[in-house]
């Protein structure tokens, strides 16, 4: 457990609903959800997931915070937006579970080899470097992301497709050395970098409201 | 008949009719066979033109009993209105020419149906009188309004408003009733038009419950005279002549006089004692509902303490539906429809007056109803109270601490959760009096079971609250569950005791906000009867309707079935035994005239004679003519307009079929059957309204009546050696637009099967 998490439990002890609240994008709709289900029969992706929206939304308020924040259901979340359209409390369902899955990942809690969450650090990662994602690199890595097996076999069957790609001028192989960045990459970095203290000024008040 | 009637006929020729009928021959039936003096034809006999000719030979003295042949009895009322004359109309419109096709092969067989609808309204008319009210009430501006709480101080309020006095009855030593320690109220509106789904939207809030300012207002109303901890001992008469002896407490009595009566005793608080799985009783900390707001109003705007020990309340847990909607002995099995409410606004006192306080609503349904409902439960929400779908099963008790056990039906698992203190939702069971029809109900139950449980409700009787001196009982009668029987969709305040309304949560469970409305619609209702009494006019359903039921006292039995079966107890017996009716008690539905084996019960406008006249007018074609004649006998509350929308909407008739509207399939005389076999018609059709616990009998137990009376049917079709099928009875509501004209084919269809009847003469 890391020690952000300890320090989560031993601050929310009886009321993870509150803990929602205060460290969640969004989290103070969770109350406003009236367990109507539209959001869980509404997600295209809903059968799928271990507990669906709305289970989610009540497993919150009944404090059951280790299987929220370990769960990979959020994870599971496409960003296709039927839940928010049809939530007759308009709640921005897809923002929450993207809070959660972004506090969870915060607090360590992420499920070993969620592979929504490599993807997203490997995309992170990759767009931290040149301030633009290279996206062969990016592709090569989703390839090999599951192994190096996998990774060459994967490459060998997407082979003429990529041959085509560098044909039509829509992949440039040479980018594979480094690629190219933005134009004022120190300023990206800058950027990032205060975006990050700023951030990190909230986190380390533990329940500023974010985005207040 | 005696020499100052003078007949009078009209034929419209509008609408179609003259084009698809031969007018001529109408007339001449009119006149010949109807008996008519003359028979008067004219183009659009609604218009003004056409309603001066009908005006000008009443007011010439050549009318004195009129028939109109044009359309529907239901169409057309404003212009036919001719309340100095007797009036009987034949429906060519709606009855004939709209329910037939077009075209030369059917030529024949609609105008004769049309014939025979001239033919019977003209031996209708000639066995009608014009009723006149019987002049037995005078106008009485005066209410009695009996209960204790919001509902009848609202009641009176109203009545006062309207100009009417009220005496109010209070039981207690306290106006207020049930909501007297009422800390706040569930809001009365929704939010503004235009507020938005926010989660920081402004929404309805918990309220001033507004009790005392209402007490303060009925006090100080020089309108309304108000008896506290006093009891209505004996209520005689009938509307705008009722008589009411009011005792107090300390003794005294006093004998007043009104125009009508609105009862809005409202409920008790369930019995809570009854649920020993929530441990009420066993610790001071599960308190009910009402309990619950005793310790908000001495909390006053402080913390909530628990009884117990006086600490602050940190975790508190609802349980809703306790001992509610189950069918467990000695719970509710309905919902009582105020308590969902109610705990989103408790759950919010401790919200905003516990700092710190989880508050937990343990739902199945968490129903809303009102103006407020929906928005209210999202100010619930906003407050952070939280909602969780759970059956509570069972409350342990340990050390100072309570632990709720209940099923997450969400998360679907057994689960638990710990608070200082419980709150039982618990219901409304009615505050009414005695069910007239308790000791009815053990002679007519079919089982032992039923027998056995019925007894047992006669055992557990409550006392009387009005001491009725009727001749069916001391108080209301209940439909279900012990609430007083009123039709909640179409007439809801009409109980079965005319001139008697009931408000609020006496007739089913309420809100305090339903139970003000209703108050205020009871009291509507209770003056127009009053005023309906004092011109000798019915109450609903014949709003309106001068005539009352006579009877001819040498012919009468004193066979009793008459001031048994009617369903508004309207009628008393003399000290002779010989039946007493009191015309404003009576709703006008003849089912003590369909219920007279001798026959002796007639209206001025509606009797014996007026129907089975009809029945004989029509014309018989012989056994080998192959034209079968169907009598249709259709309640004209749901049946007959039924009818006459298939007619609109293009349906299709037997032709064979004659339709006559009755007032209440209760009202049909088996007499009328009897003639109808002998006379050779080949099947009859009953057209009544639903019965039994969800009827749509407008005179409630009418159907009821003549579904038991036509279930002996079966002997006389024996006697007369007929078919069994030659007869059905039929539920029709008045949605039943195509299934009604198809009964009525069907029969048709049944008699082709089985063949004429030998009865034709």
């Amino acid at each position: 457990m890391s020690d952000l998490n300890t320090a989560m439990v031993e601050r929310y002890r009886t009321n993870f609903l509150k803990e929602v609240e205060a460290n969640v994008e969004e989290g103070e709709w969770v109350k406003m959800c009236m367990q109507c289900g539209v959001c869980s029969g509404s997600c295209p992706l809903g059968k799928f997931w271990a507990h669906p929206p709305q289970e989610i939304f009540m497993m919150i308020r009944a404090g059951k915070r280790e299987e929220v924040l370990s769960s990979d259901s959020m994870w599971m979340c496409t960003s296709c937006y039927n839940c928010i359209v049809r939530c007759p409390r308009e709640l921005p369902i897809t923002h929450i579970m993207h809070g959660l899955a972004t506090y969870a990942k915060r607090l360590g809690l992420v499920p070993q080899n969620q592979p929504t969450a490599k993807f997203a650090q490997l995309f992170w990662d990759n767009l931290m470097k040149k301030g633009r994602v290279n996206e062969l690199k990016l592709g090569l890595a989703l390839y090999f992301m599951n192994g190096f097996g996998e990774g060459v076999k994967t490459a060998l069957k997407k082979q003429k497709l990529g041959m085509n790609m560098m044909k039509t001028g829509r992949m440039n192989p040479m980018e594979i050395l480094g690629g190219h960045a933005v134009k004022d990459l120190s300023g990206f970095q800058k950027v990032i970098q205060k975006a990050q203290e700023l951030e990190d000024a909230r986190i380390a008040q533990h329940g500023a409201r974010q985005g207040a | 008949m005696a020499a100052d009637k003078k007949f009078a006929g009209y034929l419209c020729t509008g609408c179609g009719i003259g084009d698809r009928l031969d007018a001529k021959q109408l007339t001449q039936i009119a006149t010949r066979e109807g008996k008519m003096a003359a028979c008067k034809q004219h183009p659009m006999l609604c218009s003004a033109e056409g309603v001066q000719l009908i005006r000008d030979d009443i007011a010439a003295g050549s009318a004195t009993h009129i028939m109109i042949a044009a359309c529907s009895r239901r169409a057309k009322v404003e212009a036919f209105s001719f309340p100095e004359v007797a009036m009987s109309r034949a429906n060519l419109r709606e009855g004939v020419i709209w329910l037939r096709p077009e075209g030369d092969e059917h030529q024949e067989t609609t105008q004769e149906m049309a014939d025979d609808y001239v033919r019977m309204a003209c031996a209708e008319v000639r066995f009608m009188t014009q009723p006149t009210g019987s002049g037995e009430q005078s106008l009485n501006r005066t209410l009695l309004v009996v209960g204790n709480g919001v509902t009848a101080m609202t009641s009176a309020l109203e009545a006062a408003k309207a100009g009417y006095g009220v005496h109010l009855v209070c039981d207690e030593g306290e106006l207020g009733g049930v909501y007297k320690d009422l800390y706040k109220r569930v809001p009365f509106r929704a939010a503004p038009v235009g507020v938005s789904n926010a989660r920081t939207a402004p929404l309805p809030q918990p309220e001033d419950p507004g009790v005392a300012e209402m007490i303060a207002a009925v006090q100080g109303n020089p309108k309304i005279k108000v008896h506290l901890n006093a009891k209505v001992t004996k209520t005689s008469g009938a509307p705008g002549r009722f008589s009411a002896d009011i005792s107090v407490e300390s003794g005294s009595t006093a004998t007043e006089n009104f125009g009508a009566i609105v009862q809005a005793t409202d409920y008790k608080p369930y019995d809570a004692s009854q649920l020993p799985e929530f441990a009420y009783g066993k610790s001071p900390d599960v308190v009910t509902n009402f309990e619950l707001e005793r310790l908000a109003k001495a909390a006053n705007g402080g913390p909530l303490k628990r009884p117990s020990d006086g600490k602050e309340v940190k975790a508190v847990a609802f349980i809703q539906c306790a001992g509610q909607r189950s069918d467990q002995e000695g719970h509710l099995p309905y919902c009582s429809g105020f308590c969902c409410t109610e705990s989103i606004k408790q759950a919010m006192y401790f919200k905003a007056q516990n700092p710190g306080c989880d508050a937990t609503v343990l739902f199945d349904d968490l129903r809303t109803p009102g103006a407020a409902g929906e928005d209210f439960y999202r100010a619930g929400q906003q407050a952070q109270v939280t909602f969780s779908k759970g059956k509570a099963s069972a409350v342990d008790i340990n050390g100072g601490q309570l632990t709720v056990k209940f099923k997450d039906l969400i998360l679907d698992e057994d689960t638990a959760m710990d608070c200082d203190l419980v709150v039982l939702a618990t219901g409304q069971v009615p505050n009414s009096g005695p069910d007239p029809y308790a000791q009815l109900a053990v002679d007519e139950a079919p089982t032992e079971e039923e027998k056995a449980a019925a007894r047992k409700a006669l055992e557990v009787a409550p006392p009387s609250i009005l001491n009725l001196d009727y001749r069916q009982g001391t108080d209301l009668p209940h439909l279900k569950h012990g609430f007083v029987d009123s039709h909640f969709i179409c007439f809801p305040y009409e109980t079965r005791r005319t001139g008697i309304y009931a408000a609020g949560p006496v007739r089913r469970p309420m809100d305090m906000k339903q139970a003000i409305d209703d108050a205020a619609g009871a009291t509507l209702k209770a003056i127009q009867a009053a005023e309906n009494a004092a011109r000798g006019a019915a109450a609903h359903p014949r709003v309106g309707d001068l005539s009352y039921p006579t009877f001819r006292k040498e012919g009468c039995t004193q066979c009793k079935r008459c001031t048994v079966e009617c369903p508004f107890g309207a009628i008393n017996e003399d000290e002779q035994k010989y039946p007493q009716f009191n015309e404003s008690r009576c709703r006008r539905c003849g089912t003590c005239m369909g219920a007279c084996p001798v026959r002796v019960i007639s209206f001025e406008n509606y009797s014996i004679d007026s129907i089975g006249q009809q029945i004989k007018a029509v014309d018989m074609p012989d056994e080998f003519s192959e034209k079968p004649r169907i009598l249709a006998l259709a309640c004209e509350n749901d049946a007959y307009p039924a009818l006459d929308m298939a007619a609109q909407s293009g349906g299709q008739i037997s032709p064979f079929a004659r339709v006559i509207p009755v007032r209440c399939l209760g009202s049909v005389s088996l007499s009328w059957i009897t003639d109808a076999l002998n006379s050779g018609y080949d099947g009859i059709v009953l057209m009544g309204c639903r019965r039994d616990d969800d009827y749509q009998c407008h005179f409630v137990r009418g159907s009821k009546m003549a579904a038991e009376r036509l279930s002996k049917v079966g002997d006389t079709l024996q006697q007369l050696n007929l078919e069994q099928e030659r007869i059905q009875v039929y539920e029709v509501a008045i949605t039943d637009v195509q299934r009604a004209p198809q009964i009525i084919n069907d029969m048709a269809a049944t008699v082709e099967k089985i063949g004429m009847s030998p009865f034709k003469f």
